[in-house]
Order: C-alpha cells, then structure tokens, then sequence
C-alpha cells in the first residue's frame, strides 16, 4: 500500500484529473471543428482499441500469458450485442442490459478458452490462442445454416445503436441551439467506459491480485509454493481481459451498426498486441499510449501520405493506401530495435532491459 | 513431542530410475529435521513430492493429524508446509518487499470485487498484508533491502527473502532445501543462527542440506538417503557412527 499523498502533493493530484477530465471533454468538439466529424470517429474507435488493448494488457502484460486470439472475445461480445438488438432475430434488448451481459459472457468463454492453455507457456500458448481465436470466428463465418444464427459471412445489419435516456447516439442531438454530431455523443460514451476500464486496471494491478498475476508471470513454480492457485487465478485473468474485450465489441456493433466476421480476424488480434507491446507491457499509461498511436498513425498516414506527396514531388507516386500500410511496419520496426520495453514502459521491465543492454555493453 | 509430519511409503519413478523406494519418516513438532545423503540420493525428490510438486507413485502423507493432500502445491502450502527452493527461485522483478506480500497470498482472501472498489476490510486486509512482511523482511534481518528488486540482493540475502517469503504463508512446517549451499562461513553461521530462531518461535523445520557439520550441528533428528532409500533415522551422534550412513559416503568420514 502506498504512503497517503500530503496535502500538495494529493492537490496536484486533483488539479491534473481535472485538467484531464477537461482535455478529454473539450478534444472531440476540437477536433471536430478543426478536422472535422472523420477524425472524431477515428477517435471513437481509438477508445475502442484502447479498450480492447487494456483488457489483454491483464492476459499479457500482468500474468504474463501470449494470448493471439484475443480479438474472439471482441467478437462473442459484438455478435451478442448484434443478436440481441437487431431484426435478425427481431429482439431488441436495451444497451444496457447487453454490455454487462456480454461482458460476462465474454468472460465466460474466456474461461472456457483459457482453461484448456492452462499447463502451456509461451510459444505453445500463442499458438493454442490463436487457433481457438480462429476458431470462433470460422464459426461466426459458417452459423448460418442448418439454423442460421450469425448470418454467415453476410454478416448482421441494422443493429440497433445505443439509446441514453431515450435518445439515440447515433442521431445528432440538440443541445441548447448547437448540433452535438452522433460521433461525438460516442465519445464521450467511450471515454467514460475507457476510464472505467482503467480505474478498474489499475485497482487490480495494485492489489493481492494483481501481484498474484505478477508472481505467476515472474515463476510459476515459486508462485505455487507461495500458496497461489495458479489455475484459478490465470483463469481470472483470462475471464477479466475476456471481458473488457465484450464490453469493447458490443460498443463496436452498436457504433458501426453491423457486424461481420471478417472485422475479427487474426490482423485484429495482432493489432491490439501490437498495442500493448508496442506502447509498455504491463503498464497502463503505455497501453493507452500504444492503442492510440496505432488508430491514429494509420490514418494520418492514410490522409497525410498523398498530400505530403503532392507539395514534395508535384504529384502522387505511391498509393497512399499501399504506402501508409509501409510506414506503419517501419513504424513498428523502429520503435522494436529502439524501444525493446515499448515506448512507455512498466518500471520493472525497464529495469530489467536497461540492465541486460548495461550488461552487452560491459 | 507430537508428529507433525509422517510420510509412509512414499515412492517415485523416473521413467526406469527409481528415485524414492518406500521412504517413511516422522517429523515431531518443535524439531529440526535433517535430511542428508550423497548427491543423487533422492533428498530434493523427496522434497518435490511432499511439497506437491511431483506426483508420487505410492505413499502417503499425514500432516498434523489428516492425511495431506499431495498434487496440487498451493494446497500443501496452505495446509502448512513452506518452501524454499535449491536453487533460489524469488520474483526476480519484485521488490523484497513485494516477494514476501505474495507469500501473504495464501492467508489473505480478497478478491476482484475487494481490489477494485476497495472496501475497508479490504485496505485493512492489504494495510496488515505490508505489515507483515515489512515484519519478515526485518526479522530474517534484510529490512534495510524492501525496496531492492530481489535479484539485486546479495546472494546470501536472497536465501533470506526466500525464507521470509516461506514463513509468510504462516508454515507449521518450514522445509528448506540447501539454505547454506553456496554461503561462506560466515553466511552459514548467520544462517544457523536464523534456523534456530525459527524453530524457537514455534515453527517446525525440515533441512536438506550437503554441508553435514551445519546438519549435525543444527538437527535434533537426521534421516539419511541413499539411492532413493532412508537407510538410518536418528539423533545425530548416532547417525555419524552408523556404519551403513559411513558406507554411503563412501567410506569417507563425516566430520570434515
């Protein structure tokens, strides 16, 4: 437990959550006068990516498990959504009556999934993971007959979008004579659960649970001896990141309005690693960081690389959309030689990498 | 003096390596246990299976009155045996500190809902958690090193958090596996020293050890392993005459 923080120090404290709180609420309206309602969806999936980057931040960066099927759990979570509010099945649950549900059942499945990886590690694990997050979705590919529960590759249209007070977020909304834009009313839906979802991340990590993950990351054998359940507390992990990866994916498919299984695939699940790695294993702030970059970077690429060409060279010469997925590797392949622990790094790997690169050198 | 510990017929297999052959011993309460034998002898095997992490081919086990259940180690650990390991396994990335707050797991219960909303059992219970240990860390006399990675220790003071990180899980039986292994004179005195407090203060303690002086020196009982079977079970003073313990080292002296 950390020491109280004195008066001073638990003031800044206060002043920085209140700015950020304000930076958060001000940014979309920013961005959406500057570069318009485009950059404010891009945004709207950013949190989602964060979300879904914070949830296996718990799998892979607290307890330590390679987990490259993580994205099946966005999908259990925007298929649930998606069947329980939409004319395929013509049942329409309110939104927040799926979200927890999906949550849970999200979680449910990562047990199930998880509890046959228990006695692998590493390389065995990634490859388990992934073949069962492949799995589901060649399911969701093919659950259209005999019975036709997901529609098959056709995917599930029409879903309908999340309603507050009677009021759909995906219709503009008036608010004392000025047009607050549908994707903007998301964001702020999104940044609550985002922040949520981190308050959440942090309270764990800085518990006996969160140590338990830790112990079991640094040896499992020792981790046993200390008395910890090793099997139930690696399923809670898997169980808790599973579930913040429903949340994510039944605001996904309510936000996109449709589904299909093509928006789960193996690319996904590399992506939302790629979060987590990239941004700082293990720790929070570099998650967030590492999601962030990742949605946004794309883009600017995407918008930015056709532009830039134009004033450089007098005309376009590559295809913006090949050359942005280009820049997006050398991107990735940069930050891996010159920032091994991720850009913002957990203390603990950071110490350990600076002493093994002390150590090349010596 | 009561048992704590009896292990009937234990027995393990390798594949065609018969490492324990029907080992029965008795551990009494208050004791300090030996159990010493050449290299190979089968004394971490042992260890491995009272402790869980082996299976065991036949035997069983009863641990202060009920019959312990052998398989899983966070059972064992929470009926009341701890470890260390021979080769010093701590959370290497942890702080001292931190390592012996994991050993608080097994006594300490709360769960999701108790880390995230932080109701006041639970910062009481996590309050009583970083007292306890800060408690440990002192009395294997290492405070001064709570905040240091645990792999940034010294070697000897590893070999103590590992200890502190044992009697965290509040042991009856405290079984060490070569403590003194690699620790100078004067490590291994301090060490002794260590051992005897424990004892004092109420715990059961099982030693493996190679260093036979520390063993006869510090051991109310010795059991002596050789390839796989106890061949004697005594007090010290007779167990360096047995003729049979003599022959298993090979015929050299046991006071070196």
């Amino acid at each position: 437990m950390k020491k109280l923080p004195n008066a001073p120090e638990r003031k800044r404290a206060l002043l920085g959550t209140a700015l950020i709180a304000v930076a958060l609420a001000v940014l979309p309206l920013v961005v959406a006068g500057t570069l318009g309602n485009t950059w404010v969806r891009i945004l709207d999936y950013a949190l989602l990516y964060i979300i879904l980057a914070l949830g296996l931040n718990i799998v892979v960066g607290f307890a330590g498990l390679l987990d490259l099927g993580y994205i099946a759990f966005y999908a259990v979570g925007a298929y649930l959504y998606a069947l329980l509010a939409s004319p395929h099945f013509g049942i329409h649950w309110p939104a927040w009556a799926i979200l927890p549900l999906g949550a849970i059942v999200a979680g449910f499945f990562g047990v199930v999934l998880g509890a046959p990886t228990l006695r692998l590690r590493g390389d065995y694990l990634a490859i388990v993971t992934l073949g069962f997050g492949e799995i589901i979705r060649i399911f969701l590919n093919n659950l259209n007959a005999p019975v036709n529960i997901t529609n098959g590759p056709k995917g599930i249209a029409l879903i309908d979008p999340i309603r507050i007070g009677g009021h759909s977020l995906s219709a503009p909304l008036d608010l004392f004579g000025v047009t607050v834009p549908g994707v903007v009313l998301h964001y702020y839906l999104f940044v609550l659960l985002a922040v949520g979802i981190v308050f959440v991340g942090i309270r764990l990590q800085d518990s006996r649970i969160g140590r338990a993950w830790v112990a079991i990351r640094e040896d499992e054998i020792a981790a046993k001896a200390c008395g910890i359940d090793t099997r139930n507390v690696k399923l809670l992990a898997f169980a808790m990141g599973a579930s913040f990866g429903g949340v994510a994916g039944g605001l996904f498919a309510s936000f996109q309005q449709f589904v299909s299984p093509e928006s789960f695939g193996l690319l996904e699940s590399v992506m939302v690693l790629c979060m987590v790695v990239l941004g700082g294993m293990g720790n929070i702030p570099g998650v967030i960081l590492g999601g962030l970059l990742l949605t946004l970077l794309p883009e600017a690429f995407r918008y930015g690389a056709g532009p830039v060409q134009q004033v450089l060279l007098g005309r376009v010469l590559l295809d913006p959309e090949s050359l942005r997925m280009l820049l997006f590797g050398v991107a990735l392949i940069a930050v891996m030689l010159y920032r091994p622990a991720g850009l913002w790094p957990e203390a603990r790997h950071r110490r350990e990498l600076a002493e093994a690169a002390a150590e090349k050198k010596a | 003096m009561t048992v704590l510990l009896e292990a009937r017929g234990i027995g393990k297999r390798f594949g065609g390596v018969q490492a324990l052959h029907d080992v029965s011993l008795t551990i009494r309460r208050g004791e300090i246990y030996g159990l010493i034998g050449p290299n190979g002898a089968g004394k971490t095997t042992f260890f491995n299976v009272l402790t869980g992490l082996y299976p065991r081919d036949g035997g069983e086990v009863m641990f202060d009155g009920e019959p312990l259940k052998l398989g899983s180690p966070h059972e064992v650990t929470r009926a009341g045996i701890a470890r260390t390991f021979q080769n010093i396994r701590l959370f290497a990335n942890m702080t001292a500190l931190e390592n012996v707050m994991v050993g608080r797991h097994a006594r300490t219960k709360v769960g999701v809902g108790g880390a995230v909303f932080r109701f006041s059992s639970a910062r009481a219970e996590e309050a009583a958690i970083h007292r306890r240990a800060e408690e440990l860390l002192h009395y294997v006399g290492i405070a001064d090193h709570a905040n240091d990675l645990a792999r940034h220790l010294a070697y000897g003071d590893q070999r103590r958090l590992e200890i502190a990180r044992a009697l965290a899980t509040e042991p009856k039986l405290l079984a060490l596996d070569e403590p003194a292994a690699g620790m100078n004179a004067t490590e291994t005195a301090a060490l002794k020293t260590l051992v005897e407090g424990i004892r004092a203060d109420g715990v059961t303690v099982l030693l493996i050890e190679h260093d036979v002086k520390l063993v006869m020196g510090l051991c109310d009982r010795v059991a002596v392993l050789d390839y796989g079977e106890k061949i004697a079970e005594d007090v010290p003073a007779q167990v360096r005459n047995n003729p049979q313990v003599i022959e298993a080292y090979l015929g050299g002296s046991l006071e070196h």
